[in-house]
């Protein structure tokens, strides 16, 4: 299963705190701890992340044309559902260890007729001692025209 | 906290591209659906639309503000439609039943819902929280 390290830092805290609404925090509060959705950002650290650009790669956003590179497809695949468990608390100086494992798979038909495939992904983010700190779980879904392309 | 309580905040009047980028740039969600107009036009979306996880942070933001930022057990969301810059968002939060769990701590079972501003409903879901005597 594939896994990553994603440090826990005061400040990466206080700009999820800002972008979520939140006032600025305290980052040198002793007691901080992240929001409920935090561990989300551990994307930052994921070497298979998709949607971040890479120096001397195509990215698929815009650029001199309006999409860059029509390989990596049009973006998509959306989010359906997001789940957490917290187990412990997520403070800064804390190294996750995130471990991904592949869920369920099933497909619906919408109302215009095309396909959604829908995919479960599970994700622990455990502590530098093996302790479980939040399961995650989150479906995406991709919809696929009659014909079988992506739209 | 007890049975039927209820909780409603407004989380923005007016989302703005700016906070959708903001949360893109911590996130590192870059997803350009969400942060590039022209790619967002280009596949086919009437313009860039917020993160799933934005709306579901900042409605979390809201909910630790009562609840306290350590109690919750568990949370859980279905995005159920897109949201959009220049859209007002309130959450809506009430406690559906006070449990315990099997160390004596009592648990409140909340239904979470947040709503654009024609009262659609967003994003829906349920939280677990720790709850005082």
């Amino acid at each position: 299963m594939p896994s990553y390290q994603f440090p826990v830092e005061a400040t990466q805290i206080a700009l999820f705190v800002r972008a979520a609404g939140g006032a600025d925090v305290d980052v040198y509060d002793p007691g901080l701890s992240a929001p409920p959705t935090f561990v989300q950002s551990g994307v930052q650290f994921d070497p298979d992340w998709p949607f971040r650009p890479r120096p001397g790669e195509p990215w698929l956003g815009s650029g001199r044309e309006a999409t860059g590179d029509p390989a990596a497809g049009d973006g998509s695949i959306l989010h359906a559902e997001q789940h957490f468990e917290y187990v412990r608390p997520v403070r800064p100086g804390m190294v996750l260890t995130a471990t991904t494992e592949p869920g369920k798979t099933w497909v619906k038909r919408s109302r215009s007729g095309a396909e959604l495939h829908f995919a479960e992904q599970r994700i622990e983010y455990r502590d530098a001692d093996g302790h479980l700190v939040v399961a995650a779980r989150n479906v995406s879904v991709t919809p696929v025209a009659a014909g079988g392309e992506q739209q | 906290m007890n049975k039927g309580d209820r909780f409603e905040q407004v989380l923005t009047e007016d989302l703005t591209r700016t906070q959708i980028v903001q949360y893109a740039g911590v996130s590192g969600d870059y997803n350009p659906v969400h942060t590039d107009e022209v790619f967002a036009r280009h596949a086919g979306f009437p313009s860039v639309f917020a993160h799933g996880m934005l709306t579901m942070a900042m409605t979390a933001q809201a909910l630790t503000g009562w609840l306290g930022g350590d109690n919750l057990t568990r949370y859980g969301v279905r995005f159920k439609k897109q949201v959009w810059p220049g859209d007002r968002l309130v959450v809506t939060a009430e406690v559906q039943d006070i449990g315990t769990d099997e160390s004596g701590q009592r648990l409140a079972e909340l239904t979470v819902t947040t709503r654009n501003g024609a009262g659609e409903e967003v994003l829906a879901g349920y939280v677990t929280a720790r709850a005082g005597q």
